[in-house]
C-alpha cells in the first residue's frame, strides 16, 4: 500500500481519526435504529461496538458502507466530509466490509468472489489465473493460508471468513469494519483471526470490530463505543474498563455475568443414543458408533472441536439427517419411524445452529413464525382455519418475554436484527414443556443479555424436568452449564465426564483425541 | 439445425435472464414480437438484415418493459412474464390484420440460404450443416461467444453473481438492478432474433401465433442446459429434432393421427423437465427480487 493523498505527507500534520462519523439518523418506519450517534475512529486502532440486540451496530456500519443513506448526519473520513452513496464509493474510499451475514457466492469459486466487481485485467478478460497468483501472495503476506482456486461452498465457515478479509484487502481497504466476525467461529479460529487484526493494525490499517463477546472485546480493541436503542451511551478507553461496567453500559442495568446453579435431580432417560453412526454432508462418516443417554432433568454437554461430528448428532437426533446405523429414544419411543417420529415432535426442542436456514422462516411474519409449530392445533386454529387473533396475542406474549426488539409482531422475521431474529427460534422452541432440548450454540450471536437469559431458561426447563443436549464449541459455556460433558473427537465419544472433577488437561486431550477414558460418568441419583 | 435455431436463441437468452436473477417467461411473447417486427423490417425497410435489426430492437425494447416491470417496479417476474405473452398475442395479431393484411403483404424478402466454402462439400455432413441462412451461423458463432462472455469476463461474472446472491453482488459494488436490466434486455434482443429466424428464415412470412410454444420449449432448454450458453444449445438440438422427426412421421402419413407427432416436442419437454429438473440448479436468486432495504 503506498502511502499517497496530502495526510500522509511527510511533514504534514497526519489527522488522527480516520473515521468521524457525526449525528448520524437512521429510522426504519417508526424505528430509530440510530439516533444522533457520533463515533471517532483513530487510524491504527481498533475500535469495537458494543451493544444489545438491535441497538443499531450493523445499521451504523451499513450507512458507513454506503448500503443505507442516513437521513440525518455526516460522515468524514481521513478529516474530509464524504456521501457514501453506494457500496462502489465505500469500496473506492477503501472502506471493507465483513458482514453478519457473509457475502460470498456459494457457487463461484475464491478469486472469482474477490475480483468480483472489479474492473478487468487482461483486454476484457479477467485472467483469472494471473488473479489467483495475486491472491496467493497476498494470503501469504498477511498469513491467511487460503486456496483461491477452491469454490466457497467446500470451506469451513473460518475460511470463508479469512476470503472476505483477502476480499477487502485485494481492494486495498484500510479501513475494516467487522461484523461479529467472531459469532461463527471456534476459538481456535478467533484466535488466528486476532493474530491477523493485531497484523492488520500494525500495518497501518484501522479496524471497526463489533461483538458480543466481552472477554473477546477487552483483548482486541483500544477504544470501546457502547449503543443501546440507537444513542451511543459512553466511548471509553479499554483499558479504563471492565467487563462488567461495559455489560451495564449495554443493558442499563447490572448483568450476571456468572449463572447461579443449582444440582441436577436427575429422572429417567429423556434421550437414549444407542451405537450411532452417520455420515457427513460430503460422504464422510460423521458419527462413529456414538452412545450416551441423557436424563431428564440434566445437562448433557457435548464439547470438541468443531467438525468433530457435533452438527450430524443434532441433525439426526431432530430427524433431518438419516443414521446409517444405531437406535435413537425420546422419552422412551424409537424414533426410526416416521409415526415414532410424530409422537415426539411436541415434546423434542431444537435450537440449530443455522437458525436462519433452519430456524425461521425469514419472509414470514414474527407471529407466524412463533406459531409454526404447532399452527395446525388448537388453540391456534379450529377445524380447518388458523385462529389469526389467538396467534397474534401468543407472539406478542413471547415477544415480551424473550424481549424480542421489534415494532410489531406482523412484520418479516428478515427485517429484524441478527440476535432478533436467533431470539424468535428460542422463543418458540423453549416455551413449551419440552421433554428433550437439543441446542447448538444458543447464545451465539446475542448479547450478553439475552444470553443470560437463554442459559437461564434452559437451567429452567432443567429443572423442571427436560433432558437438556447442549452442543457447543466453547468449552467455558460447556463446562460452565452442562452437569455432565461428553467429548466428542472424530465422530465418536472419548469420554463423559463431571465438569466437577475432570481436570481441565484430560478434557483437552480428549477434544485433541489422545485420551480415551473408558469410565462413564453416571447421571447424579 | 433449421428448427433449432429459433429455439437456441431464445433459450440463449433465457440463460442470460435467469443467470442475472430474472425468470423470463415472456421469452414466447419476445420471439413473436421479433417475428413480426423481422417482416414488417424486411418489408418496409429493405432486406432482411433490417428486419433482423428491427426484430432485435422490437425484442430488445420488449425487454426493457419486462425488466422495467420485474426489476424496476419490483413487480411479480412470473405474471409481468405472462403478461408480456398476452399483449404479444394481442398485438401482433391485430398488427398484422390491420397493417400487413391491408397493404398486401404476404411474403417478403428473406435469408437466402449460404453455402460455406469447401465445408459444404464435405458428403453428408456438408449439404445438412453448412448449407444454411446465415442466422444458424451466426447463431452457431453466438453461442461460445456468450458462454466467454458469461465465464471469463467480469461482466459475465457480475451477471452470474447477481443470480447467485445478489446481496454479496452489491456489497461487491456491482449495480444489481443495472446487470438485470442488462439481462433481460438482451434476452429480449436475442429472442427477437429467434423469432425473425421463424419468419424470415423459414416462412418468409408472419402468421399469427407463430411461435406455437417454442418460447416455452426454450425455456425448457435453458434448463436442461444448465443455465450455460452452450448446454443450451445443445438442449435446443435436441428439441429441433423432436420436431423434424414429428413433421417426418406427418408428411410421410404413417397413418398416425397427426396430433400425437405434433405433441412430441413439447412431450419431450416434460420429459426433460421432470426427469432432469432435479438435477440441475438454478441460480439460487433467480425469481427473487432485490431490494436494499429489506435485508
Ligand atoms: N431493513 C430494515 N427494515 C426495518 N427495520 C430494520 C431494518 N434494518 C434494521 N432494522 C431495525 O433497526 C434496529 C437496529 O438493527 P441493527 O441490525 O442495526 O442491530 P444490531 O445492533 O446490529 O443488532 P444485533 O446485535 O442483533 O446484530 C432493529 O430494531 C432492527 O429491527
Ligand atoms: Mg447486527
Amino acid at each position: 500500500m503506498t502511502p499517497r493523498g496530502p495526510e500522509t505527507a511527510p511533514g504534514a500534520l497526519p489527522s488522527v481519526d480516520i473515521l468521524r462519523m457525526e449525528g448520524i439518523t437512521k429510522r426504519f418506519g417508526p424505528v430509530l435504529a440510530n439516533d444522533r450517534v457520533t463515533l471517532a475512529v483513530r487510524r491504527g486502532t481498533v475500535h469495537a461496538l458494543l451493544g444489545e440486540n438491535g441497538a443499531g451496530k450493523t445499521t451504523l456500519m451499513n450507512i458507513l458502507f454506503g448500503l443505507h443513506a442516513p437521513d440525518e448526519g455526516r460522515v468524514l473520513l481521513r478529516g474530509r466530509p464524504v456521501e457514501i452513496r453506494s457500496t462502489r464509493e465505500a469500496i473506492r474510499r477503501r472502506i471493507g466490509m465483513i458482514h453478519q451475514q457473509f457475502t460470498l457466492v456459494p457457487p463461484l469459486t475464491v478469486a472469482e468472489n474477490i475480483v468480483l466487481g472489479l474492473p478487468p485485467r487482461r483486454g476484457v478478460f479477467l485472467d483469472l489465473r494471473r488473479v489467483e497468483r495475486e491472491i496467493e501472495s497476498l494470503s501469504r503476506a498477511y498469513g491467511l493460508d487460503v486456496d483461491p482456486r477452491l469454490p466457497v461452498w467446500a470451506l469451513p465457515v473460518g475460511m470463508q471468513q479469512r476470503v472476505e478479509i483477502l476480499k477487502a484487502l485485494y481492494r486495498r481497504a484500510d479501513l475494516l469494519i467487522l461484523d461479529e466476525p467472531t459469532s461463527v467461529l471456534t476459538p481456535a479460529e478467533s484466535e488466528a483471526l486476532f493474530a491477523i487484526i493485531r497484523r492488520l493494525v500494525a500495518e497501518g490499517h484501522s479496524v471497526v470490530f463489533i461483538s458480543h463477546k466481552l472477554e473477546e472485546v477487552m483483548r482486541i480493541s483500544d477504544t470501546i463505543t457502547v449503543l443501546r436503542h440507537g444513542r451511543v451511551v459512553d466511548t471509553v478507553r479499554t483499558a479504563d474498563t471492565t467487563p462488567a461496567e461495559l455489560a451495564r453500559m449495554m443493558v442499563g442495568r447490572d448483568v450476571v455475568l456468572r449463572l447461579f446453579k443449582g444440582p441436577p435431580r436427575a429422572g429417567g432417560p429423556a434421550l437414549e443414543v444407542d451405537d450411532l453412526h452417520a455420515v457427513g454432508d460430503r460422504g464422510l462418516p460423521a458419527l462413529r458408533g456414538v452412545t450416551f443417554t441423557v436424563a431428564r432433568g440434566e445437562i448433557l454437554g457435548i464439547a470438541g472441536v468443531d467438525g468433530n461430528g457435533q452438527a450430524e448428532l443434532a441433525e439426526v437426533i431432530a430427524g433431518l439427517r438419516r443414521p446409517t446405523a444405531g437406535r435413537i429414544r425420546i422419552d422412551g419411543r424409537d424414533v426410526a419411524t416416521p409415526a415414532g417420529r410424530r409422537a415426539v415432535a411436541d415434546r423434542l426442542a431444537y435450537i440449530p445452529a443455522d437458525r436462519g436456514r433452519f430456524g425461521v422462516i425469514l419472509d414470514f411474519t414474527i407471529a407466524e413464525n412463533l406459531a409454526l409449530k404447532a399452527f395446525h392445533r388448537p388453540p391456534f386454529s379450529r377445524g380447518p382455519v388458523l385462529d389469526r387473533s389467538r396467534i397474534i396475542d401468543h407472539a406478542r406474549a413471547l415477544a415480551e418475554r424473550f424481549d424480542i426488539r421489534m415494532n410489531s409482531v406482523l412484520q418479516p422475521v428478515r427485517q429484524l436484527s441478527g440476535g432478533n431474529q436467533q431470539k424468535v427460534v428460542l422463543a418458540r422452541e423453549m416455551s413449551g414443556e419440552p421433554v428433550l432440548i437439543v441446542a447448538v450454540q444458543p447464545s451465539r450471536g446475542l448479547d450478553v443479555g439475552a444470553s443470560e437469559y437463554v442459559l437461564r431458561t434452559i437451567l429452567e426447563q432443567r429443572d423442571r424436568g427436560a433432558g437438556v443436549l447442549y452442543i457447543s464449541m466453547e468449552l467455558d459455556e460447556v463446562l460452565g452449564l452442562s452437569d455432565r460433558v461428553a467429548v466428542l473427537y472424530g465422530g465418536e465419544i472419548m469420554g463423559i465426564v463431571r465438569p466437577g472433577d475432570a481436570r481441565l488437561e484430560d478434557i483437552s486431550l480428549m477434544m485433541a483425541g489422545s485420551l480415551r477414558t473408558a469410565q462413564t460418568a453416571a447421571p447424579a441419583q | 439445425m433449421r428448427l433449432s435455431t429459433p429455439i437456441a436463441l431464445a433459450a440463449m437468452g433465457g440463460v442470460f435472464s435467469e443467470r442475472s436473477g430474472v425468470f423470463n417467461i415472456g421469452l414466447e411473447g419476445m420471439m413473436l414480437f421479433g417475428a413480426l417486427a423481422a417482416v414488417m423490417g424486411s418489408h418496409y425497410l429493405g432486406g432482411p438484415w433490417m428486419g433482423l435489426l428491427g426484430a432485435m430492437l422490437v425484442g430488445g425494447a420488449i425487454g426493457l418493459l419486462l425488466a422495467y416491470v420485474s426489476v424496476g417496479l419490483g413487480a411479480n417476474q412470473i405474471v409481468s412474464g405472462v403478461g408480456i405473452n398476452l399483449l404479444a398475442l394481442g398485438m401482433t395479431t391485430f398488427v398484422a390484420r390491420m397493417v400487413l393484411r391491408p397493404a398486401g403483404v404476404e411474403q417478403v424478402p428473406a435469408f437466402q440460404i449460404v453455402a460455406v466454402p469447401y465445408l459444404a462439400r464435405v458428403p453428408l455432413l456438408g449439404p445438412v450443416v453448412f448449407t444454411q441462412t446465415p442466422l444458424v451461423f451466426i447463431t452457431l458463432l453466438l453461442a461460445p461467444a456468450l458462454a466467454l462472455f458469461l465465464f471469463t469476463t467480469p461482466w459475465g461474472l457480475a451477471v452470474r453473481a447477481t443470480g447467485e446472491l445478489p446481496r454479496a453482488a452489491d456489497t461487491a459494488g456491482i449495480h444489481v438492478s443495472l446487470v438485470r436490466y442488462f439481462g433481460v434486455i438482451a434476452s429480449g434482443v436475442l429472442a427477437g432474433m429467434g423469432g425473425a429466424f421463424l419468419s424470415l428464415g423459414q416462412l418468409n412470412l408472419f402468421s399469427e401465433n407463430m411461435t406455437a410454444g417454442r418460447g416455452f420449449i426454450a425455456l425448457a432448454a435453458v434448463i436442461f442446459g444448465k443455465w450455460h450458453p452452450l448446454g443450451a444449445l445443445g438442449a435446443s438440438f435436441l428439441f429441433g429434432a423432436a420436431e423434424a422427426l414429428q413433421l417426418f412421421i406427418q408428411t410421410y402419413n404413417l397413418g398416425i393421427p397427426y396430433q400425437l407427432p405434433t405433441m412430441l416436442p413439447y412431450v419431450l419437454a416434460l420429459v426433460v423437465l421432470g426427469g432432469f429438473v432435479g438435477r440441475s440448479v438454478a441460480p439460487a436468486a433467480a425469481g427473487v427480487h432485490y431490494g436494499r432495504e429489506d435485508r
